[in-house]
């Protein structure tokens, strides 16, 4: 039976994370909102910086930076602009390591697409399709992780830090 | 307990990467997975040891068998955070796009 399949020669190990969600706004807007505005609804205890975040800045073209700035003006890597096409389309290269530190050899894509659609009443909504992939880099770049992954602020603490985060 | 150390670690090893993917599918015995892979079943035994060590997979004794199948808190663990992560920041993102919606970026 399960010996004569074809045995896949994937490297594939994660699927990548997928969700579409529908906000009641032009695409523009949504747009706006998910670059420019990134401050306005990011959530302020991921960051990199050692002190409060009090800024995410993404520049706005191709090949630009991804960024965080922390209370003090330290500015802190998160990637770059891998795609700049407002308001239907933009890439961003997401390269924050398993140990929550820039990692310029790491590099995971986050799609997001901004589809126009008409609301219940006409108005103007967008659908978001969003995509996380290629996280089977993480897995690809683990031998130089490793040193650093069992810090008490690695991505395991930080998980059970968002699990006690939503209960809370 | 699981670390990501030890997901990511376990996984660096395309082989090893080959026989997790096979486990992923559906369970497995040992001899099975020797059947599908270009490795000795010494060596797949060896690459099973270094997943389930790592809380990828886990096994069961099934007759004169140990069946592997997937361990839903390795790998799937570093997933899940970053599913609950985007579940949370993109409904804040809607959030942000639907309150007052003239302010163009300015915090609340």
């Amino acid at each position: 039976m399960s010996t004569e399949e074809q045995v896949s020669s994937t490297t594939t190990t994660v699927d990548p994370i997928v969700r579409t969600l529908t906000v009641a706004a032009p695409p523009e807007r949504a747009f706006d909102v998910f670059t420019a505005g990134m401050a306005r609804w990011w959530r302020a205890d991921y960051h990199l910086g050692e002190q409060p975040l009090v800024d995410v800045v993404v520049e706005p073209r191709a090949g630009g930076r991804w960024f965080e700035r922390d209370a003090a003006g330290t500015e802190c890597e998160w990637g770059h602009v891998i795609a700049w096409e407002p308001p239907g389309r933009v890439v961003l290269a997401w390269q924050v390591g398993a140990d929550w530190a820039f990692d310029a050899a790491l590099v995971t894509e986050i799609e997001v697409r901004f589809t126009p659609e008409s609301g219940p009443d006409g108005a103007p909504a967008t659908r978001v399709d969003f995509e996380h992939r290629g996280l089977e880099a993480y897995g690809e770049r683990a031998t130089e992780m490793r040193a650093s992954l069992g810090a008490p602020d690695g991505w395991s603490g930080l998980l059970d830090g968002f699990a006690t985060g939503i209960a809370g | 307990m699981t670390t990501y150390g030890g997901v990511l670690d376990a996984l660096a090893d395309p082989t090893r990467r080959s026989v997790f993917e096979l486990v992923a599918e559906r369970p497995h015995a040992v001899g099975e997975l020797a059947a599908r892979l270009p490795v000795s079943r010494p060596a797949v035994s060896q690459h099973l040891r270094v997943l389930k060590d790592a809380g990828l997979v886990t096994d069961t004794a099934v007759g004169t068998q140990r069946v592997y199948r997937l361990d839903a808190r390795g790998l799937a663990t570093l997933r899940a955070y970053l599913d609950r992560f985007w579940d949370d920041s993109l409904a804040a993102f809607a959030r942000a796009v639907e309150h007052d919606p003239a302010a163009p970026q300015e915090s609340p």
